[in-house]
Order: C-alpha cells, then sequence, then structure tokens
C-alpha cells in the first residue's frame, strides 16, 4: 500500500462492465514527507475520497477485492482516506 | 491505471488459444499534460476502443484477464475505458 494525494478525476462513459458505478481518480503517490513521488496512475475508488485528500491504495490483483463480489479488471485502488499522519523523527504530517 | 492514446491496430492470427477472438490495439502511454510517456505497448480492449482514442490501461496480469473474461489468459495489459475527460489539479 502507499500514501498519495487525490489530484484529479476522469471520466469514462465506454468502460469495462464492471466498472459500472465505481469513481475514477487521478491519484499523486507522495513520500512520508508529502513530497510526489513517481508518476500519477489512475484509481478506482472505494471509499468516497475527493480531489485534494491524502489517501492510501493498493496495486496489483488485490484492487479488485474492496469491489467484492464484483471483480472490476483494476490494478490500482483506493481503500482508505488517511486523516493525519506523523513520520520520527522530523514530524512530517500531510 | 494508466491514460494512453490508441496510437495503432495489431492482427495476429496465429497466437496463444486464449487470446482468440480479443482486439489487440497499441496503447502510447501518456503523462497527464498529454506528452508521450515511456514506450508503447500491447493490450487487449475490452472497451470497444479506436485508434487516436485516449483510454484507460491496466498492466496487470490478473486485471488483464478479467477483462478478456478468461481465466488463466497470457496477457498483462488491457484498456478497460474509453476517457471522456481527465479533471487534473496539480495544487497541494
Amino acid at each position: 500500500m502507499q500514501l498519495a494525494r487525490v489530484v484529479g478525476d476522469v471520466v469514462s462513459t465506454m468502460k469495462d462492465a464492471n466498472f459500472a458505478g465505481i469513481p475514477l481518480l487521478v491519484v499523486q503517490p507522495i513520500d512520508a514527507s508529502g513530497a510526489p513521488i513517481g508518476r500519477p496512475l489512475v484509481a478506482l475508488d472505494s471509499v468516497g475520497a475527493g480531489v485534494g485528500e491524502h489517501v492510501f491504495f493498493v496495486k496489483g490483483k488485490e484492487a479488485s477485492f474492496p469491489f467484492h463480489p464484483t471483480e472490476p479488471p483494476s490494478d490500482a485502488s483506493i481503500i482508505g482516506i488517511v486523516d493525519h499522519w506523523d513520520v520520527e523523527p522530523s514530524g512530517a504530517e500531510g | 491505471m494508466l491514460i494512453g492514446r490508441v496510437v495503432g491496430t495489431v492482427v495476429a492470427t496465429q497466437k496463444n488459444e486464449k487470446l482468440e477472438g480479443a482486439k489487440l490495439l497499441l496503447v502510447q502511454p501518456l503523462a497527464l499534460d498529454g506528452q508521450p510517456r515511456g514506450t508503447a505497448v500491447l493490450a487487449i480492449d475490452s472497451a470497444g476502443a479506436g485508434v487516436g482514442e485516449r483510454v484507460l490501461l491496466v498492466q496487470e496480469g490478473r486485471a488483464a484477464g478479467e477483462a478478456l473474461g478468461k481465466k488463466a489468459a497470457a496477457v498483462d495489459a488491457a484498456i478497460v475505458g474509453i476517457v471522456d475527460t481527465v479533471d487534473y489539479r496539480d495544487e497541494p
């Protein structure tokens, strides 16, 4: 799992049937200090996140698990909204 | 998932039997500003995409197999949606 910030959303009408009703969000992975690392990606949202929020997401085949028994063909899903986090010793918080 | 642009079609008569009936497209991954990023990949299409369209690309084996609707298919990339719009805001 990885920390990220939601930076956008994607609208798609023609899509796999198992994606119906599931929001698509653009997430920018971040490091423990909140700085962006790597490239942004599109993830399914299982928790009702919005643009600007800090979230964590899972990559890989487990990305379809939050939507069980539906199996959307996704490789990334947001599974939590971060309230806050603390890092020792600098105490960086998002 | 990544956003990419369909840049070509691929036809293959001789292929793994699990891929029979699958539509193969060549997809160029894009950065969010629309610039090409990385090398183009070959993906099966489950969304009815065409050349020139922006699409949602998964690059993970199980997801691609689900998109194809077959278990244990030898695929690792699939188009799962056609992008209408992307709303991207880069402020903290």
